[in-house]
């Protein structure tokens, strides 16, 4: 079917206000979904599996597959349709906003409009060993073909590597004197991540240091959304890279200095 | 130090004090605080049993009650000291020995399992609930669970106590976890006929108590490398090499099969550019392992299936090294990881991954498949993700269980030259090595691309030189018992 024929059959269905899953007709609602249920295999888990599926909303249940995990686990895969479809066109979200800049621009920009280095201090903190997130953003090599933050000529940046504590973390911030603060955050069983990003900030407000640093944090679980609700300024996920964060940091910045002078 | 609490813990000293403490950390910081630990343990133990008659137990809980200065008590005859630290070396010898011959009779009964054993982790940070996955994966057919350890445990520089519930990414690694674990383990074999090994982490700051404490409780598998936790962890690098060199000891003469972390370098450097630091490393894990007594079939040298997918013939790169491993290592249980690095949020890929791993880990004869999950970029292994994994593994493994009979590689062909280049280049570094010592390339950060510092890192202040009367009943011991064990072609 060629695209615009497509276009033609669906168009009249698709409401933005009512959008609901796509399998092979538009607004069917097909969802695919696997899970596992504490309970025994056998005819009585299928229509526990039936109900599970119902619970969420979706009709026309249909367990594709079935099959024991242990004496007392099942695991299924089902189907359903969803009923009620999403108002897609009041969906908002709060991503870094900010027009991203080449290195070399990056550079132009901190010379005129700071007069002098950007300092950017980052570490992976709390018991976190992850290294690769924040070694790609800050080290010479970059990631993926985008250069890390040592190599902008504008920038000096110390990377303090991994399980660094809260504690030192601010210390070092401060005897580095840093503008920023990049935090990276991979592990996030039992939400260890929050609790160790909320410790942070609340260790820098009880010394009333939050205000010296613009905090940035990232990583795989890492949204921006997340990041303002934790009280840093901005948060980085996947797909995100130094230029990013650098042209973020110096628009803020510059910014934050506009408005004390 | 650690070696020092390793002693204590051989010598039968368990348990912790009113505050906590481990009872082995009690006795080595009491012997710190006085001065006189670079005597040692075994020697200061030796001289408070004879002086007193108690038993090392005995003497440790005294020590935490303020009730007794190790120091003050009369000197006794270095002779009758050092026969006693070796009658009771013996008989720690025998606990050990009495485990080792439970799992080869188990394995007797039971049938030795084919290669590749299915290697299945649990991480639920709960053993109660890590023992309910385990149960679960060794009934779906997997043949070594490995309990994967709690973020931070290996910076601690005491082992945590009893069973624990509260882990992050993993369960803490305590001797009370381990005998549940052992218990759970050994009840499902036993139902399916099948001895079900056991695996944790023998690293860290903690190394060689751990070693101990898996000897005692009869684990059958210890990740232990020489680098990892110098590389990975900043541990000092002289506590590190001597630590692995006493924990090898103690893994071998118990008939553990070591695991070592090669593969963890091809997270942070590229697989395809950083081959050869796996090759050179597993020389240096094997060499490592010869200077402790253990035996070739007891060295599970690591390696990865790590190269980007979007690379044309990554495959075919993978099939060769995976090829030259099995090669230059003929007795080794190779343990040959799944692809982790760039398994994504798309599991549905992941999977087919998996898939190819799986393929080279069959077509080449690995010992330990670890089980690669479809959702590793995600979280922790689901139970159903487990099962999807081992249902992958054992589809590959018996679909293809004669096909690398079949084939022969071509001479001269891509896969020959690249198993030629990397051994050219891991002959290189070696050299390198050899010029520079181990130390130097550490800190010129040739492995992983992680420079260390000689004095830098965590748990330098743990290193002592020995003193006049230092003794260690157990090296001469462990050394022999290995010995034996490959003379009476035990294992
Ligand atoms: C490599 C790796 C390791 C290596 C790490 C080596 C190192 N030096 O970093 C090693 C082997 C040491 C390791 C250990 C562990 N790991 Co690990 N590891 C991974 C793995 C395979 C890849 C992670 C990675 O490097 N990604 C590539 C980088 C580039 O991506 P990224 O971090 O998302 O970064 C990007 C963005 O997020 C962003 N970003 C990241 N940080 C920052 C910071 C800032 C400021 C900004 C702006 C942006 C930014 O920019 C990057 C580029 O786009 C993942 C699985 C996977 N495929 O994701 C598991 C994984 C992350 N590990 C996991 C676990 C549990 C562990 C352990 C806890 C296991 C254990 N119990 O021992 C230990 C960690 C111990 C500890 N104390 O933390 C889990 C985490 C589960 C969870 N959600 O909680 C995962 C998902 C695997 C799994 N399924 O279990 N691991």
């Amino acid at each position: 079917m060629s695209c615009d024929r497509m276009e033609q059959q669906i168009a009249g269905t698709l409401d933005l206000t009512q959008v609901k899953p796509y399998g092979d007709t538009m607004n069917d609602g097909r969802i695919q979904l696997s899970f596992t249920l504490p309970i025994s295999d056998g005819d009585r888990a299928v229509e526990a599996a039936k109900e599970i599926v119902i619970s969420m909303g979706l009709s026309e249940p249909l367990i594709a597959w079935h099959q024991p995990l242990d004496h007392e686990f099942t695991h299924f895969v089902a189907y359903g349709s969803l009923q009620k479809g999403i108002d897609y066109t009041k969906i908002k979200v709060s991503s870094v906003e900010v027009c991203v800049m080449t290195m070399e621009e990056t550079d132009q920009f901190i010379r005129e409009q700071f007069g002098r280095k950007i300092k950017i201090i980052g570490a992976s903190t709390g018991t976190d060993a992850h290294t690769v997130g924040i070694d790609s953003i800050m080290n010479m090599k970059g990631y993926a073909g985008h250069y890390g933050l040592e190599r902008y000529a504008m920038i000096e940046a110390l990377n303090l590597g991994s399980q660094v504590a809260n504690e030192d973390f601010i210390r070092e911030a401060v005897a580095y004197d840093a503008d920023v603060m990049l935090v990276s955050q991979t592990v996030t069983q039992k939400d260890i991540h929050i609790h160790n990003i909320v410790e942070l900030v609340e260790l820098l407000e009880a010394e009333t240091l939050r205000d010296r640093f613009l905090l940035v944090i990232g990583g795989p679980r890492i949204t921006h959304e997340l990041a303002k609700e934790l009280g840093c300024d901005a948060g980085f996920g996947p797909g995100k890279y130094a230029g990013d964060v650098a042209s973020y940091v110096v628009t803020e910045l510059a910014k934050r200095w506009e408005a004390k002078r | 130090m650690t070696v020092e609490r390793s002693l204590c813990r051989l010598f039968g000293i368990d348990g912790v004090d009113a505050f906590g403490v481990p009872l082995a950390n009690v006795v080595v910081d009491h012997l710190l605080a006085k001065g006189v630990v670079e005597q040692g343990a075994a020697y200061w133990l030796a001289q408070a049993a004879l002086a007193t008659g108690l038993t090392p137990q005995a003497i440790a809980v005294s020590i935490a009650r303020g009730e007794v200065d190790l120091t003050s008590l009369e000197t006794q005859d270095p002779y009758a000291a050092k026969l006693w630290a070796d009658a009771e070396a013996e008989r720690a010898m025998q606990l050990i020995r009495a485990n080792r011959l439970v799992r080869e009779k188990k394995i007797q009964t039971h049938g030795e399992r084919p290669s590749p054993l299915l290697y299945a982790i649990v991480a639920t940070g709960n053993i109660y609930e890590d023992i309910v996955q385990a149960k679960a994966a060794a009934r779906q057919g997997a043949d070594v669970i490995a309990v994967i350890r709690t973020t931070g445990q290996s910076l601690l520089d005491y082992v945590p106590y009893g069973a624990t519930t509260q882990g992050f990414g993993g369960t803490s690694a305590t001797q009370e976890n381990f005998r549940l674990m052992r218990g759970a383990l050994d009840e499902t074999g036993d139902e399916q006929g099948r001895y079900i090994r056991l695996c944790n982490y023998c690293s860290g700051l903690c190394m060689p108590e751990i070693a101990v404490m898996g000897a005692l409780e009869r684990l059958d598998v210890m990740l232990n490398d020489a680098l990892y936790g110098i590389l990975f962890r900043d541990i000092n690098m002289q506590r590190t090499l001597i630590d692995q060199g006493f924990s090898r000891m103690i893994n071998g003469a118990a008939g553990i099969i070591i695991n070592t972390g090669e593969d963890n370098y091809l997270t942070t450097s590229d697989a395809l550019e950083a081959a050869h630091t796996v090759l050179a490393s597993q020389f240096i894990n094997e060499q490592f392992a010869l200077l402790a007594g253990m035996a070739e079939t007891q060295m599970g040298l690591g390696h990865a299936f790590e190269i980007d997918p979007d690379i044309k013939n990554s495959f075919v790169y993978e099939l060769a090294q995976a090829q030259m491993a099995r090669q230059i290592f003929p007795n080794a249980p190779l343990k040959y990881m799944p692809p982790t690095k760039y398994i994504t949020g798309n599991i549905f890929q992941g999977h087919v991954q998996d898939t190819l791993f799986n393929m080279v880990t069959v077509l080449t004869d690995q010992r330990f498949l670890l089980l690669g999950m479809m959702t590793e970029a995600i979280h922790t292994p689901h139970m159903s993700d487990r099962a999807h994994a081992i249902e992958n593994a054992r589809y590959i493994r018996r679909a293809m269980a004669d096909l690398a009979d079949e084939i022969e590689y071509r001479e001269g062909g891509i896969m020959e030259q690249r198993a030629q280049t990397v051994v050219t280049n891991a002959l290189e570094l070696l050299e390198n090595i050899r010029r520079d010592g181990l130390f130097r390339t550490l800190e010129m950060g040739q492995f992983a691309g992680i420079r260390r510092r000689r004095d830098g890192g965590k748990g330098l202040d743990g290193v002592v030189m020995k003193g006049d009367h230092y003794n260690n009943p157990f090296t001469d011991l462990f050394v022999r018992e290995q010995q034996d064990m490959r003379e009476g072609g035990s294992r």
